[in-house]
């Protein structure tokens, strides 16, 4: 286990290097000067360049940009927020994603698991078919359309939750938002925790444990959920990544200073500001490559076959 | 063996299943016994319904069958010594789940690759029955799980009690199924075709520690089989199945030396057998009627090269032959033109008959 961790660790890390590595590279190769203004002489752009280490080796610029990177320097944005250090404007915005973002996520798991769970339980009666229709309808329904609704409903008609996201209260101005982000996932959940489920009813491991005895409550919480976890587990984590890094629409509208408004400004403002788009570039692989080797571990805890299959094998 | 004491009793036993493309009457008025101590095997085709029978007695049937008609009767001793006769069909699912399945009638399952939970540990797996039923403490139960692994021929058992089915091979899964269905004493073993998915080699000798349990734990035992070779080996009575019916049922030698129903005739000349002249290996022909269409008369007739033509318009009932032998098959009513078996398979009969012999 031990061995298996470590393999995954170092694999993660290289893959984070050569993404960072292509990023970087991405962005210096793109066309375009950083100093567009006119009054600046050809003499001031060449001293500029040379202050900003702009004419090293590019191996060169990238591994002081790594060096920085892990002091936790990513430099100055070029045109947001006046020059501000990127480190500084973005741990805000990630504390401002990651808080909305976690509500989303736990909310949409729970409430995906007992609506899928609900729906084995009761597979082929009525309460399976609401929940499908629930969780079609959670897939089709795209977050920001919800959002729109509750801001609509439950802040403009009645006015009981802010209109807009308002940090100095966080936690119950976070509920719309978080709300209409975990839709999505509450849906794909569901559907895939009743599908999953209803794949390991007619295994023939359950067929097994009834013959042994095993009914009910016993017979789902042993043998069931357990086996029908493991596959959940690995569609839940690209909707933590996507629930995490801030849906870029609904924190635009409802006015939430997150990461995914962070992108939509640095991409869209007034020209382009590079230096965001890097570091909010690495940001996204590193969480994706770090989620993924949780689950890879998670996976390893969960399903015996593939522990083993890493250590010693026995015939 | 047998102390003549019925303990499984199946009384006109009749279901259909809804699909989509209609009811498939699959089981249509079985009869079967089982005494105490003996072994019977049910023996048909795929889709003869006799998996279906038996999953009725353990209350496993898909949530699209029907009882029509029929009772299962259990007769055991209860706790307090007195003998009890329950219809396992009447019994509501947590009552079967809690005092029947496991418990009293256990059951082993064709496929080991998949019949065990492949997230916990074979130990696990085999006490869960004792904590169920036994109410043992940890320790007892583990003393008794490697005591059950070392019987069904698992020998580092204490190693292989922390194992994860993965690790195992399908022999030795087999064994593990084994050993689970043997975790509470039951009375009664079903197998479903316990050998069907193993490597030949290992067929035999998973027969061999299955009839080895039966006498040391005084076991009946039920086979569902379509493989004569092993109904041969280990059974003490056999029933012929066919679209929902048996058709002919006897002790093992009547079945073998002096069946009556072209069907088991039939199945009797599809035996590989090395001294036939023959060097095309017999198959009967056609395929077993489907059952979302009621056959009318007698279902084997279509198949059937000697049917006569009242096998078009009723179906026959039970003949006896003798006093454990009877066959539904109008050729034996006393009217019914003398129709003998077909001389090649008379042949094969006498040399396995002689061939039998020499072992008693």
């Amino acid at each position: 286990m031990i061995k298996y961790t470590l393999k995954r660790v170092g694999m993660a890390v290289l893959t984070l290097l050569i993404i960072t590595f292509l990023l970087f590279v991405l962005v210096r190769i793109m066309p375009g000067n950083p100093f567009p203004s006119e009054r600046m002489s050809a003499e001031q752009i060449a001293n500029k360049r040379a202050e900003m280490g702009l004419d090293d080796p590019i191996l060169t610029q990238f591994f002081r940009y790594l060096g920085n990177a892990l002091h936790g320097d990513f430099g100055k944005g070029t045109s947001l927020y006046y020059g501000a250090p990127i480190s500084t404007v973005l741990s805000t915005a990630i504390s401002n994603s990651f808080r909305i973002g976690g509500l989303a996520v736990l909310w949409g798991s729970l409430v995906g698991l007992v609506l899928g769970i609900t729906a084995a339980l009761h597979r082929g009666k009525f309460l399976d078919g609401f929940c499908t229709v629930v969780s079609i309808l959670g897939v089709c329904v795209p977050s920001y359309v919800f959002l729109i609704f509750l801001q609509y409903t439950f802040a403009f008609k009645i006015p009981f939750f802010p209109y807009f996201f308002d940090s100095s209260r966080f936690l119950f101005s976070s509920v719309i938002p978080a709300l209409s982000l975990s839709l999505f996932t509450t849906s794909t959940i569901a559907r895939f925790t009743r599908n999953e489920m209803v794949e390991v009813f007619d295994s023939d491991y359950v067929r097994l444990a009834e013959a042994k005895g095993m009914y009910g409550r016993g017979l789902v919480m042993k043998h069931v959920l357990r086996n029908a976890l493991i596959p959940i587990v690995t569609v839940l984590a690209p909707l933590i990544v996507d629930l995490l890094t801030g849906a870029l629409v609904v924190e635009k509208i409802y006015g939430i200073n997150g990461i995914g408004k962070l992108m939509v400004d640095a991409i869209a403002g007034e020209g382009i500001d590079y230096n965001y788009v890097l570091a909010l570039g690495i940001l996204y692989s590193a969480l994706y490559i770090g989620i993924m080797l949780l689950v890879d571990l998670l996976y390893g805890v969960l399903d015996p076959r593939i522990r083993v299959s890493s250590g010693k094998k026995e015939a | 063996m047998s102390e003549n004491k019925t303990i499984l009793n199946i009384r006109d036993l009749d279901i259909s299943f809804k699909t989509n493309a209609g009811t498939v009457h699959a089981i249509r008025g079985v009869n079967l016994d089982l005494q105490k101590g003996e072994t019977v095997a049910i023996v048909g085709e795929s889709g003869s319904g006799k998996s279906v029978t038996m999953k009725a007695a353990m209350g496993l049937l898909d949530a699209n069958a029907t009882v029509n008609r029929g009772e299962i009767l259990y007769t055991y001793t209860d706790e307090k010594g007195q003998e009890t006769t329950v219809d396992l069909l009447k019994l509501p699912k947590k009552q079967l789940r809690q005092h029947y399945n496991g418990q009293r009638i256990a059951m082993v399952f064709q496929d080991p690759m998949t019949s065990l939970d492949p997230t916990m540990t074979i130990g696990k797996q085999i006490m869960e029955g004792m904590f169920l039923h036994k109410n043992m403490s940890k320790e007892a139960a583990k003393a008794r799980a490697l005591e059950l692994l070392q019987l069904v021929g698992i020998t580092d058992a204490e190693k292989r009690f922390k194992n994860y089915p993965h690790q195992l091979s399908g022999g030795m899964r087999q064994r593990v199924v084994i050993a689970i269905a043997l975790s509470a004493d039951p009375d009664i073993l079903i197998c479903d075709e316990p050998t069907t998915a193993l490597d030949v080699t290992i067929q035999a000798r998973i027969l061999e520690l299955i009839m080895d349990i039966q006498e040391k734990m005084k076991l009946s035992v039920i086979y569902i089989t379509h493989d004569l070779g092993v109904v041969a080996k280990v059974a003490d009575y056999v029933n012929v199945m066919y679209a929902g019916k048996i058709v002919e049922v006897g002790n093992v030698n009547e079945i073998f030396f002096e069946p009556k129903h072209p069907y088991t005739w039939g199945l009797l000349s599809a035996m590989p057998d090395l001294e036939t002249e023959d060097d095309r290996l017999y198959s009967i022909p056609g395929s077993p009627p489907n059952l979302l269409h009621e056959p009318k008369g007698d279902a084997f007739a279509a198949r059937n090269q000697f049917a006569l033509a009242i096998d078009e318009k009723a179906e026959p009932p039970l003949f006896q032959v003798s006093p454990t032998h009877w066959a539904a098959t109008w050729l034996l009513h006393p009217d019914a033109p003398k129709v003998e078996i077909p001389p090649e398979l008379q042949a094969r009969l006498e040399r396995a008959r002689k061939e039998a012999e020499k072992y008693l």
